[in-house]
């Protein structure tokens, strides 16, 4: 498999669980509907005093609105856009990253590095900017290449050298010119958009089902009382699946950009080296929250859930584990050396 | 009738959006051009300041020097009499010569404690880099043009329309560059 191959592969992956995510977030909207009306249904007439002196019945009406698949695509869509519009703001205050200048040396080599990665790309300059935190750690936020970003942390800085912090740089201009950058964005406030929602709607369904419960006992429960509690029971684990599908997203994208990059500078050496001195340094990334792991070139949490495989790494894990990645590129510089043979060349 | 005018708007509309993809595709690798030249305009304002702060150190390696410079004044006159062959070839001897005296300037510890030099090494680096990039980007977006035009059914119209396949950047035969990289596979 070669750096093309292995980029459609994963285009095409991150494209079902994109799909996955909205169908899932449908989902909820359209349960809570089909639950909410269940429950009116069920609710007995109301006495209302009329003008002729006694109590009459009146039916409630039963005419059905979707509020809550409304409610939930606006709600989807609406977040999707104030992340779009400031999702590299709130990004870069919550890490506290500060405009890279050119202040010394170091600084000055971080942004001709970024020039000469957005002309191995095509692309318009990111702007550069510098995490103060003495980890080894590197993000890219933004919309789009035009309105892009790439923060480094200053252990990154100080640790790589010229040709590292080129692999790492390369890294992160994949990740915007993958349009990456984007669909981690609007991920993150998915992602928030179902923890919330789901939240919301349980509350309410636990009010309404109060009514809903004790008509249900005089004989109309049946399939559809399982149906809710099914879709109870999805909704009340909606903010951990989505939150597994969006690491997953980011894990696939890991591997693409390492390609890209590699593809990039031509030299997945570098990046080898680069990551290995990542991964060597363990300490947490204070800098950054949890909530833009997903983002940055190595988990932040310091955690060494990344070094797992297995079922728990590919649940819980923002990236894959260093090992692979690293293995997938020493592969790439193999075929890279010998372009004409594939199993010559080793002797 | 209908069906004669249907193919025959559906031949136009073909015409118009090859056309179009392909002039884009031909200004994107024109800007891509104009960007190494962008770059060997740097460079060769470079080469002055960084020779003069080297050469008194480094009295061993007069001959890259001169070797440099030469090329550079050669390189800049075949440029404006438009011999470009001429130009890129003295262009690649600057190549060469540059990232030898990056290597050699290693064995020196005055230039490599002295602040001014390291960074011009710096800076030349960038430039020799961009350069690269530039180059690479350049060979990307032009394979892409003669992709375009060379693919059916494009090629029945594209010389027709007046386009020309661009050439590429291509290494010297005997520069190291052509040499397979060694590869530690030891994890």
């Amino acid at each position: 498999m070669n750096i093309y191959e292995q980029q459609e592969k994963n285009k095409r992956l991150t494209f079902f669980i994109f799909f996955a995510f909205f169908a899932f977030f449908l989902f909820i909207g359209m349960g809570f509907d089909y639950f909410y009306s269940f429950g009116a249904n069920q609710r007995g007439p109301k006495y209302v005093w009329n003008s002729a002196g006694y109590y009459e019945a009146k039916g409630t009406s039963n005419t059905f609105f979707p509020i809550g698949t409304l409610l939930a695509s606006a709600f989807a869509v609406g977040m999707s856009i104030n992340s779009a519009f400031n999702g590299h703001k709130f990004v870069l205050r919550s890490t506290m990253a500060r405009r890279a200048v050119g202040l010394n040396d170091k600084e000055k080599q971080f942004l001709n590095v970024i020039k000469e990665m957005s002309i191995a790309a095509g692309l318009p300059e990111p702007q550069g900017y510098i995490v103060p935190d003495s980890d080894l750690n590197a993000f890219a936020t933004g919309f789009s290449p035009e309105n892009s970003y790439i923060a480094v942390t200053e252990g990154l800085l100080e640790k790589l050298n010229r040709e590292e912090l080129q692999a790492v740089v390369a890294h992160e201009m994949s990740h915007i010119r993958n349009y990456d950058i984007r669909v981690m964005t609007l991920a993150a406030a998915l992602v928030n958009a179902i923890s919330l929602i789901s939240d919301w709607s349980v509350r309410s369904a636990r009010y309404s089902s109060g009514r809903g419960y004790s008509s249900s006992r005089s004989g109309r429960g049946g399939a559809g009382g399982i149906l809710i509690i099914i879709w109870f029971i999805f909704v009340i684990f909606a903010p951990l699946i989505s939150r597994m599908l969006a690491l997953a997203i980011s894990r696939q994208r890991e591997y693409l950009a390492d390609a890209s990059a590699a593809e990039l500078t031509r030299n997945p050496l570098a990046l080898i080296k680069a990551l290995e001195k990542i991964r060597m340094s363990v300490d947490p990334t204070y800098a950054v929250n949890n909530g833009i792991a997903h983002m940055c070139i190595t988990d932040p949490r310091g955690s060494l859930i990344e070094e797992r495989e297995g079922l728990m790494g590919d649940l819980f894990a923002t990236h894959p584990p260093m090992e692979k990645r690293i293995l997938a590129l020493k592969l790439m510089a193999y075929q890279m050396s010998s372009p004409s043979n594939s199993i010559g060349g080793a002797s | 009738m209908t069906i004669l005018a249907i193919i025959a708007g559906a031949i136009a509309l073909w015409l118009v959006f090859t056309y179009n993809s392909l002039i884009k595709l031909k200004n994107q690798t024109l800007n891509a051009l104009k960007q190494i030249d962008v770059q060997l305009k740097r460079r060769h304002d470079l080469i002055p300041n960084l020779v003069n702060a080297v050469k008194g150190e480094m009295k061993f390696e007069q001959d890259t020097l001169e070797k440099v410079i030469n090329a550079r004044a050669k390189a800049i006159n075949a440029a404006q009499s438009g011999n470009m062959k001429e130009a890129f070839e003295n262009e690649n001897i600057i190549t060469q010569g540059l990232s030898k005296i990056m290597a050699l300037s290693e064995n020196y510890p005055n230039l490599k404690s002295n602040e001014q030099v390291k960074q011009l090494m710096e800076e030349l680096s960038h430039t020799e880099n961009t350069l690269a990039f530039a180059r690479q980007f350049y060979n990307d977006i032009a394979t892409k043009f003669n992709i375009a035009q060379q693919t059916f059914p494009n090629n029945l119209i594209a010389s027709a329309l007046g386009f020309t396949s661009s050439e590429l950047f291509e290494l010297p035969a005997d520069s190291k560059e052509r040499e397979n990289p060694k590869v530690d596979l030891t994890i």
